[in-house]
């Protein structure tokens, strides 16, 4: 008996001694291909042994780079043409090593390439004959353009592009980038951009345009990090940088079609990826493709259910504060003209930030993850219950103003006694209001890794999955039409009665 | 008892006061009357310290109202306005007691003074868990005047109570407001364009045109004797009126 406690104490004692586990937080931008190299760097992690926590799809470059910056995330995989263009402001013509010293000083460091690029290029359907170059746009005036958002804000994008090229296409759209696919699949649009490791190009059949006059930098795929990392995590750095150097062009596009056109999981797509570029590696079976596994949807009725509890933290959370927050704010409104002017165009003013900047606002200062998303769905949902507080409020019918005033009530009595029970039908409009825009706005809350629902649609919008969208849409729709349902019921317990006859 | 002393106010440029002084002695029903727009709506806020005067002084009961002693002051004012002015969230039973509520009076002095109001105004029992909304015109204002008198105070101030109410309802209420009165024996005044009602409620009248008394005394005084033709010209209206069908 004894030997046994003393070999538990024994085993015990071992199990303490061992080194600390590597803890790694890792993250990936909101696209399919950045999904898989995400998976991916996750699975090479894990099987180092560290324990890794993972930030999926974070919204624009601006957030997760913050995010990468203040500490959120410790390595995400970037390109250089993107870190030269969109972090370090520079032309295009700076090199990888103007990047890294840029880099160095925000503490941050990036790999190797992991072996592809994945550049911009335009790409046409085959039903538009002709134009095989850049330079041949300019013989066909009549072609129609469509590119996404992003490519159209850089320097290196369209921007310099059709100044280098002298395009002035007539016919020119912005959207996002998977809708310009369906832009093209349905004869909307000619032309359009395209990274050359879309899986849609070999779907879809589009050809690429050469750049004969050399425009487009190189997009080297590499693992952007801060740059402690090595140091604290080395055994999972290490095996980060096996993949270095490993993934060709055709491996990573086929990756990207295994999860975009067969509807593979990223995490598995990530694991055949693995296993062709790291035949050698541990656990990796290594011998041929595994059978692609082809599923009909990428329906998940657990995912479903975790993402729609996780929005009503959202929405419950943030809307809680807006009230808490709000009333006050329609009261202190309605003491004077001057406190409402200052007050409700304070509040107005919170709502014309756009969503996604208010997002990259908060990521430096937050961090990502719910805390971020709740900042945003509070400020989007404060306008209307201070505003139907406020004008609940002043509204009181001449009369009974006066008849409050003249039977001697303070103005605090007046407030709890008269004027609040009588602002409460509005008020509670407001409320209703506020949580139909905080449920469809928490949507967003995905871009910073804080989950809900957005997540299915917005995964289900960048894999033109229309089934992924509803299973976050529909949700969605429902959650706002109990919110009002909920306000409804409780109507007849907040408004006094008297107020509904 | 009510002491105005030279009270004037512009308004906008326009004069609506002119530097107006009447006394209006403990326990007189006393009534003021005139054409709209003669001010004395804005006489009444300046009573009540809802608004303050440009110039002259208000007191009450012998005390001079300031600013800061102006809703005190209040307390011993009794007010009804036309249509009761009830507060429509609240039953008709908590708009009465909603001063003494807040003054903190205990809950079976609050039910006892509420009960014996209802039975002075004659008001069924069963209408007071009612709302505003569920009650008619007269009873309404048979609630307002509960209200008012709900803290007992030595002053009643009526601003035009029976203007929203139908004759035959009216009719009623004034008899039943004349025994009020004589009942409570209080400082009552009552502002009407109506001068049968002035006649029937009050023992004194003041005239008001363009911000000053034209004349005052008893509905008597006024028809024997008229200080300005103004006055006759307004009991003939009154009386062309009344005799109207």
């Amino acid at each position: 008996m004894r030997y046994w406690i003393l070999s538990w104490f024994l085993l015990t004692g071992l199990a303490w001694a061992q080194v600390p586990q590597e803890k790694i937080r890792i993250g990936s931008k909101a696209f399919p291909e950045s999904w898989v190299l995400g998976e991916a760097c996750c699975q090479l992690a894990r099987s180092s042994g560290a324990q890794v926590e993972y930030r999926k799809s974070l919204g624009a470059t601006e957030i997760i780079y913050q995010a990468l910056k203040q500490g959120s995330i410790d390595v995400y995989p970037e390109y250089t043409g993107t870190i030269r263009q969109v972090f370090l402001k520079q032309l295009p013509d700076a090199t990888d090593g103007d990047a890294l010293e840029v880099l160095a000083a925000d503490r941050l460091g990036m790999s190797y390439s992991l072996g592809f690029t994945d550049s911009y290029a335009l790409a046409v359907p085959a039903r538009v004959k002709g134009p095989e170059s850049l330079s041949d746009l300019l013989k066909y005036p009549e072609l129609r353009y469509v590119m996404n958002q992003e490519f159209v804000g850089r320097q290196d994008g369209w921007q310099g592009l059709s100044e280098k090229y002298g395009l002035k296409p007539k016919n020119f759209s912005e959207m996002q980038h998977e809708l310009c696919y369906t832009a093209i699949a349905s004869n909307q649009a000619d032309v359009m951009n395209v990274y050359t490791t879309d899986a849609q190009i070999e779907k879809l059949g589009l050809r690429l345009l050469r750049d004969d006059q050399n425009y487009f930098p190189r997009y080297d795929c590499v693992w952007l990090y801060r740059a402690d990392l090595p140091q604290r995590c080395p055994k999972a750095w290490s095996a980060l940088q096996q993949l270095v150097g490993r993934v060709s062009e055709e491996k990573m596009r086929q990756a990207n079609a295994r999860m975009v056109i067969d509807k593979e999981d990223p995490g598995q797509a990530a694991e055949w990826l693995l296993k062709q570029c790291l035949p050698q590696r541990e656990g990796g079976l290594g011998n041929g493709d595994p059978p692609l596994a082809k599923k009909k949807s990428r329906f998940n009725a657990e995912l479903l259910w975790k993402q729609t509890l996780r929005h009503l933290q959202l929405v419950t959370a943030s809307l809680t504060l807006a009230v808490c927050i709000g009333i006050p704010l329609g009261i202190l409104a309605s003491r004077s003209p001057a406190t409402a002017r200052i007050t409700l165009s304070l509040v107005g003013l919170l709502q014309t930030i756009p969503s996604l900047a208010l997002l990259a606002f908060m990521v430096p200062l937050t961090g990502v993850g719910p805390a971020p998303a709740l900042v945003a769905l509070f400020v989007y949902s404060i306008l209307p219950i201070v505003r139907n507080t406020y004008t609940g409020l002043t509204t009181l019918p001449g009369n009974l103003s006066e008849a409050a005033h003249a039977l001697g009530l303070p103005s605090s009595a007046q407030l709890w006694r008269i004027r609040l029970p009588m602002a409460s039908p509005s008020i509670l409009a407001g409320i209703k209001t506020s949580s139909v825009i905080n449920v469809g706005t928490a949507t967003l809350a995905a871009l910073v890794g804080a989950g809900g629902l957005g997540e299915s649609i917005l995964q289900g919008i960048s894999l033109l999955d229309h089934e992924m969208i509803f299973q976050g849409a529909i949700p969605a729709a429902v959650l706002a039409l109990l919110a009002q349902a909920f306000w409804d019921t409780l109507e007849k317990w907040i408004v006094p009665r008297g107020l509904r006859i | 008892m009510i002491e105005l002393q030279n009270i004037s106010k512009v308004y906008g440029g326009r004069t609506i006061l002119q530097p107006l002084t009447l006394n209006i002695p403990a326990q007189r029903r006393f009534a003021l009357i005139g054409p709209s727009g003669c001010g004395k709506s804005t006489l009444l806020r300046i009573i009540l310290g809802l608004i303050q005067a440009d110039s002259g002084s208000v007191a009450l009961n012998g005390t001079r109202m300031t600013p800061d002693n102006a809703r005190q002051l209040r307390l011993s004012i009794g007010y009804v306005i036309q249509d009761g002015g009830l507060f429509p969230h609240l039953t008709a039973a908590n708009n009465v007691a909603l001063m003494a509520q807040h003054l903190g009076w205990a809950r079976p002095e609050i039910e006892a003074r509420v009960l014996k109001l209802a039975e002075l105004v004659q008001l069924p029992q069963d209408l007071l868990r009612r709302y505003p909304a569920e009650m008619s015109g007269g009873q309404r204002q048979r609630v307002g005047i509960m209200r008012s008198l709900m803290l007992d105070p030595p002053i009643l101030i009526f601003d035009e109570p029976m203007g929203a109410l139908d004759p035959l309802v009216r009719f009623h209420l004034q008899e039943d407001l004349r025994n009020i009165f004589r009942d409570l024996n209080k400082t009552v005044l009552l502002v009407t364009h109506d001068m049968g009602e002035a006649a029937f409620l009050a023992e004194e009248i003041a005239l008001l045109k363009d911000g000053r008394v034209v004349q005052q005394g008893s509905y008597q005084e006024l028809v024997d004797s008229p200080g300005d033709p103004f006055v006759s010209e307004f009991l003939r209206a009154q009386r062309m009126e009344a005799a109207s069908p």
